[in-house]
């Protein structure tokens, strides 16, 4: 059936089941492939959206569920504060390697630091801990998050 | 400058007008032969012909518009390393231009052209492509810009000694008259090519040895980066697929009814070992691969497991090997010796578990097949795909991609070849994504290894015989026939052979096995990830048999090797070792010489009572020769270190009835950043040829880790990955 989702701002419609999850309408739907799948359960975070600021992972979130909330993605996400404050940490300090993770990386970090503008190691550690990264840059995701709180 | 989709552009498909590249790549390809600057150059006499030069192009990697565009074309594929910043340094270093100046594309298939001299093949891997591309991309650098001076300097009827280059312009000092590259272009590559230019000597580099901002950043922050996953050629498809669960199974029967019936999946497409749904989107295609009946032929593997082919190897350990290196009399120390240790080692099989999913896009029509992927091997997916169509190989384009993650995964063309498979019942473009449990169930693993060794101490307990045999798979074999010689390659034995250890007599023998129903293939530090892990252990076994601290006893086997000893010297001073530590927690190091790089670590973990084991720091000192981007060097150890911990920690593949029982990352588990420990990289300066980087810091740690839960608990674990169960408290 037909969805009407807002996404960066924009209306679209879209027809697919209601229990088609959110990543899919995004990416193969809309064409809009900052958003990633790497696993489909929840469990790696490279899918991470904001639905109405929250971080959410849109491979397990069905578009039924979603309704009129505002959807954000990486390929908005740097026009927020907080967004445009994490994407300059990343690029100082050089987190990405392979970066297929980052758009989810960077999803994790900006809702942290929006709702948390001064996170402890602790807080890092719990926000950022549904992320993989295969790469492992974990130390400058670390970095890279106090930079962006201090500045 | 950044790479996205519109800088990143595809050399297969965007070629200049005129004279074009691809003509020049092409005659060059049909002449045959090496790294053929003069051949790739157009002649006066050509460039007459043609009527029109847009662009200068003195070989293969470098193209000059007459627009002023540089564009520099990548032999080795970006998958994290940082490639695509070093590569363009090299070339950048010679040629005189910033590295803001240039744009970046892929290498299309071309064996002769984009061929890794290291390996034999276009391909990137083994940590080798600054190692290969040190000389011959500084000499294209230096080439071009030779021949853009000469034509300055004979449009000026100067002598060209009087001139130089510098930001892509070419500066005349005495009258102070300069022109862009772009403006030379035209007239350039009517000029001769030199033979034997100069290279820069170190003190004159302006960019190699400083740390750069790596070009492919700026994309993959704001979603514009294309990988493979993200190809969408008009109309396309998409397709996920159920491979049978058991390695050399069928299918036998298929009731697609209730997927035919999901909205949005337009096709079922049955091969004879796999199933595969088309859809208008991956929900759909994942809904209809549910709602499949299918029922399997599970083949000659149905009730194979993981400890069989262990007791295998096992057992194969107990007869003689090829002898990988015989210095010495190792049998005769081994009478001889005061003190004598065995231990036995096992690692299990992995899977590489790269974050971006295997997936390829096939559009396959009647004349020609066109493939959308991000592989480490273009050349072979080119090949693979040849030999399931049946067209001749240059009628089959390969557009490669950004890398979400290779590790080895994607040396590999059998994810390609399986979508081409698919493609073929297609009408019309389909992109191939596998689930998460495809990618971890028909990954190409790791192999499992069986170690055997034995050593003989001296009246001060110091080593007098190192007897090492070992069995397991040789990915070599199979994927480079010719370099497996006499029950022998070189990826197999690296890091178990030639130990920077002044050891008097070593024997180590290799007994190739492969494993029935389990593909096997390289896996990130490859040979090192096996054979460093065994050699450590059991070198820190020999120290505590000697009841001498592990890093004096190694110190002391390494005067006749400097760079060794230093970095050892170096990783213990900066972590702090022999300093006090709780009861629980222990430091643990380790040191290699592997991929042209001497690097050791040292870790520091705490057990906690439950055997739960947290790296807590890891200090790491490296020689790997001249630095190219001194920045990538300590991202690739921070983060080879964590893909290193997740094997010591937590990796394992085990099969039960031929199956994999691992399927997502819930029973294939990755370090999180919770469990990240502290990293520390202290690069040691030297001038001497530059070493890899990619891996080496892979293989360095888990031996460090093993040993640091000794130093923590007594335990000595001989098998990976750790056994918590084995280190909880005594009540």
């Amino acid at each position: 059936m037909a969805f009407t989702i807002k996404v960066n701002g924009t209306a679209h419609s879209v027809d697919v089941d209601g229990d088609t999850p959110l990543l899919w309408v995004l990416r193969d739907v809309l064409g809009m492939t900052g958003t990633k799948f790497g696993c489909g359960m929840a469990l790696c975070g490279a899918c991470t959206v904001h639905v109405d600021g929250a971080p959410t992972r849109s491979c397990i979130t069905p578009i039924d569920s979603v309704g009129t909330a505002a959807i954000t993605t990486i390929e908005a996400i740097g026009a927020t504060t907080a967004g445009a404050k994490i994407r300059k940490a990343w690029l100082d300090r050089e987190v990405v390697q392979c970066g297929y993770c980052q758009s989810g990386q960077i999803m994790s970090a900006t809702a942290l630091l929006t709702g948390n503008p001064h996170p402890t190691d602790a807080d890092i550690d719990d926000a950022m801990s549904g992320n993989i990264c295969r790469c492992g840059t974990y130390v400058r995701i670390r970095e890279a998050i106090k930079q962006a709180a201090q500045s | 400058m950044t790479v996205n989709a519109s800088t990143l552009r595809a050399a297969t498909t965007d070629q200049p007008s005129g004279l074009s590249r691809r003509h020049i790549l092409q005659a060059a390809a049909v002449a045959g032969g090496g790294l053929m600057l003069s051949l790739m150059l157009p002649t006066a006499n050509d460039a007459a012909a043609a009527g029109e030069v847009d662009a200068f192009t003195p070989n293969a990697f470098i193209r000059i518009g007459t627009d002023g565009q540089i564009i520099l074309t990548m032999p080795y594929v970006e998958m994290g390393q940082g490639t695509y910043t070093a590569i363009p340094m090299l070339i950048a270093e010679e040629l005189e231009v910033d590295l803001k100046q240039v744009r970046l594309e892929h290498a299309p298939p071309n064996e002769k052209l984009y061929v890794n001299p290291l390996l034999g093949i276009q391909a990137t891997g083994n940590s080798n492509a600054i190692r290969g591309a040190w000389n011959p991309l500084r000499e294209a650098g230096a080439t071009a810009r030779t021949m853009l001076v000469a034509t300055a300097a004979k449009r000026w009827n100067v002598d060209p000694a009087t001139c130089r280059a510098q930001s892509g312009e070419v500066f005349h000092q005495a009258t102070g008259r300069t022109v862009k590259y772009g403006q030379l272009a035209a007239d350039a590559a009517r000029m001769p090519v030199p033979k034997n230019v100069a290279l820069k000597g170190a003190e004159d580099f302006k960019l190699i040895g400083r740390p750069a901002k790596r070009l492919d950043t700026p994309a993959k922050v704001n979603g514009t980066a294309v990988y493979g996953i993200d190809a969408r050629p008009p109309g396309v498809k998409i397709a996920t697929l159920a491979q049978s669960p058991v390695f050399g199974g069928r299918v036998k029967s298929v009731n697609d009814a209730a997927a035919k019936a999901v909205k949005g999946v337009r096709q079922i497409v049955r091969l004879d070992d796999a199933v595969a749904v088309v859809a208008d989107h991956m929900g759909a295609a994942k809904k209809g691969l549910e709602a499949l009946v299918i029922e399997w032929d599970d083949g000659p593997h149905a009730k194979l497991t993981s400890a069989a082919i262990a007791a295998e190897l096992e057992h194969a350990t107990q007869a003689p090997g090829a002898v990988a290196q015989n210095t010495g009399d190792a049998a005769g120390g081994l009478t001889r010796a005061v003190t004598r240790v065995d231990a036995t080692y096992q690692l299990p099989f992995l899977a590489h578990a790269a974050l971006e999913p295997m997936n390829c896009t096939v559009h396959v029509r009647q004349d020609g097949c066109e493939i959308w992927v991000g592989n480490q091997a273009i050349g072979r997916v080119q090949a693979g795909a040849a030999k399931v169509t049946g067209l001749p190989p240059e009628k089959v384009v390969v557009h490669n991609h950004l890398i979400g993650g290779g590790f080895g995964r994607r040396l590999e063309e059998d994810g390609a070849v399986r979508a081409v498979q698919i493609a073929q019942h297609v009408d019309g473009p389909v992109k191939v994504v596998w689930t998460r449990e495809e990618d971890i169930q028909h990954d190409m693993y790791r192999p499992y290894w069986f170690d055997r060794f034995s050593a003989g101490l001296d009246d001060k307990g110091m080593p007098v015989a190192w007897s090492h045999r070992f069995a397991g798979s040789s990915i070599i074999a199979r994927y480079l026939p010719p370099a497996f010689k006499d029950g022998l390659d070189p990826d197999t034995t690296e890091g178990a052979i030639d130990l920077p250890y002044a050891l008097p007599n070593v024997h180590v023998e290799y007994l190739r096995v492969e494993p029935p129903g389990i593909p096997t293939a390289f896996w990130r530090s490859v040979g090192p990830s096996h054979n460093v892990f065994v050699v450590e252990s059991f070198m820190d076994e020999l120290a505590a048999a000697a009841k001498q601290d592990p890093l004096a006893y190694r110190l002391a086997l390494l005067d006749k090797a400097p760079r060794a000893k230093a970095v050892l010297a170096l990783a213990a001073q900066k972590a702090g070792w022999g300093t006090p530590l709780p009861a629980r927690a222990g430091r643990g190091v380790a040191l290699q010489f592997v991929f042209g790089t001497y690097m050791a670590q040292v870790a520091e973990v705490e057990v906690a009572k439950d055997g739960a084991v947290r790296v807590r720091r890891v200090v790491c000192a490296v020689d790997c020769g001249t630095v190219i981007n001194p920045d990538t060097v300590r991202a690739q150890i921070q983060g080879a270190v964590m893909f290193g911990i997740t094997a010591a920690l937590y990796g394992e593949i085990t099969l039960k009835d031929g199956r994999v029982e691992q399927g997502n990352f819930d029973s294939y588990q990755i370090l999180r950043i919770n469990e990240a420990p502290a990293v520390e990289v202290h690069i040691v300066e030297s001038a001497a040829t530059p070493g890899g980087m990619g891996e080496a810091g892979t293989s360095a740690i888990v031996p460090a880790v093993a040993n640091a839960i000794f130093a923590a608990t007594a335990k000595r674990l001989r098998k990976l990955p750790i056994d918590t169960a084995a280190l909880k408290q005594p009540v």
